[in-house]
């Protein structure tokens, strides 16, 4: 799907507010993610980033403004979205396949098989979680939620704890699972490259607000030898840094 | 090669741990024989299991075990329901937790063994006493372990189910349960224990049957072949149920690898 077509709001926040006891961690955020757009939201730790994703998948209420999937204002958990945690937060005491059918109901549990398929791990089915590698929990946790066939993927910084070789792996994975599918995906992340090389859209957020909202655009599959890829990622590192450089963005 | 290693691994794995039991009968025989026990003082191995087996042959000590393995077993299961009722209860809603806690925390501090006087005058020294004073004392450890277990299960995960759509005895049955799982197995061991200790002093102080009352009624007569080997056969009772509780944890916790 071509993004420009995409012009459909699927999440949209107005005003959208967050406190927690008298701090406040979001304030007024306004953002529109269209159907199919795939967003990643950068941001030092503790600017409110993983708060942001925790109001979009419904749970953590917000204290003002509104959040809207889908034209119909969120009330409790987002059912259309599925989230992706940090540390996988797989089972320990279901085997893989069964891990996947979390949530399934009886008759749909033929798509687990399927969806394992998907991220390659076929094979491990029987595994217990305690078996695989910390980029295959992932994978099976990417499976989990790519099985409930969301409309919204969220992604709280999935690769965070990779290696570097297992993360272009599985930034691969979801680049390719994304554009066989229809979904939109947030991805909060503290990588800037990462960013880069997955988004459509780049928003910075700094003290609670949106301080960048960068489009970025790169052919897809996006390689890091692009000439303007460097570009886009200087601009939005030197946003987060605060500051001033002597490259003219030619964007 | 590897394979003849490998065997002889397993054989000393499971042979190792009786080694030392096995020695002490060894020694203890020998010195029995030489004279250097004297015979009322503590009778040899050989005595003790002829008296095990001229018991076996009148059919009495089958009856006393099997009094004693019944009243074990009818409190334990009483006593460990109603604890685990209780730690799931409130482990799991808060108001049951607000009502119920404060209470059997403050029931838990009494030695359950200084009751004997007031359940003796309660339930007279039929068996009611007895599996009362078992399931008393094995209800607090499977009460306090479920308990913790059900508060320790990882949030992160609780909030995976939810967000996943589990919700009521889905996420209870899913996530909550096997998660305090290996918390509660803990609890059942320990408890096992509290359970031999508390049927040892309730039947010797006042029975008419059972593995204490046995060991009781020989002490009138001097029979001390018959006293220790009440005492063997509390060891290896004990010994036994631990390996059924170890047998269920490696059974129920396999995926802790």
């Amino acid at each position: 799907m071509n993004p420009s077509q995409k012009s459909e709001n699927h999440v949209l926040l107005k005003n959208v507010h967050k406190c927690y006891g008298n701090r406040t961690v979001l304030n007024d955020i306004n953002l529109g993610i269209r159907k199919g757009e795939f967003i990643a939201v950068v941001g030092k730790s503790g600017c409110g980033k993983s708060t942001l994703l925790r109001l979009i998948a419904g749970l953590e209420s917000f204290d003002g403004g509104m959040i809207q999937i889908a034209n119909q204002s969120l009330m409790g958990l987002n059912q259309k979205a599925r989230m992706m945690f940090q540390d996988g937060r797989l089972l320990p005491w279901k085997r893989v396949i069964d891990n996947i059918c979390i949530g399934l109901s009886s008759r749909e549990q033929y798509k687990a098989m399927a969806a394992l398929a998907n991220v390659g791990l076929r094979d491990r089915k029987n595994d217990w979680p305690a078996q695989l590698s910390g980029g295959q929990k992932q994978r099976v946790a990417l499976a989990r939620a790519l099985v409930h066939d969301p409309s919204l993927l969220l992604l709280d910084e999935p690769l965070g704890a990779l290696d570097a070789l297992t993360r272009m792996e599985m930034q691969g994975l979801i680049e390719r699972v994304w554009l066989e599918s229809e979904f939109a995906t947030i991805l909060v992340t503290h990588d800037v490259e990462e960013a880069v090389t997955l988004a459509d859209r780049v928003i910075l957020i700094e003290n609670g607000t949106i301080h960048l909202d960068q489009p970025i655009d790169l052919p897809r599959p996006r390689q890091r030898s692009h000439p303007n890829f460097s570009i886009y990622m200087e601009k939005v590192l030197d946003q987060i840094m605060n500051r001033k450089t002597l490259i003219n963005y030619a964007l | 090669m590897k394979r003849l290693k490998l065997h002889w691994n397993t054989s000393i794995k499971h042979l190792l741990p009786w080694f030392i039991p096995f020695l002490l009968v060894i020694g203890w025989q020998t010195f029995s024989s030489l004279g250097a026990i004297p015979e009322r003082i503590l009778p040899a191995p050989t005595a003790v299991v002829k008296s095990a087996i001229h018991l076996l042959s009148t059919g009495e000590l089958m009856n006393h075990v099997s009094v004693s393995l019944g009243r074990a077993l009818v409190g334990f299961v009483i006593g460990g329901a109603i604890g685990f009722m209780f730690g799931l209860m409130n482990g799991v809603f808060r108001l049951s937790d607000l009502l119920f806690d404060t209470s059997i925390q403050m029931l838990r501090n009494i030695p359950h063994l200084a009751l004997i006087p007031l359940v003796i005058l309660w339930f007279g020294i039929d068996e009611w006493s007895k599996i009362f004073l078992v399931s008393l004392g094995v209800l607090f450890p499977i009460y306090i372990n479920t308990y913790h277990g059900i508060k320790s299960v990882d949030k992160g995960l609780i909030e995976m189910g939810r967000a996943y759509g589990l919700k009521g005895k889905h996420l209870f049955f899913a996530i909550i349960l096997p998660g305090a799982m290996s918390s509660i197995l803990v609890g059942i061991r320990f408890s096992l224990g509290v359970m031999w200790l508390t049927l040892i002093v309730a039947e010797t102080i006042s029975a008419h049957a059972g593995i204490g009352y046995m060991a009781m009624n020989a002490r009138e007569f001097m029979q001390m072949d018959v006293i220790v080997l009440s005492i063997i056969l509390y060891a290896l009772f004990g010994k036994l149920s631990d390996m059924i509780a170890r047998y269920a944890e490696g059974k129920l916790l396999q995926w802790n690898l």
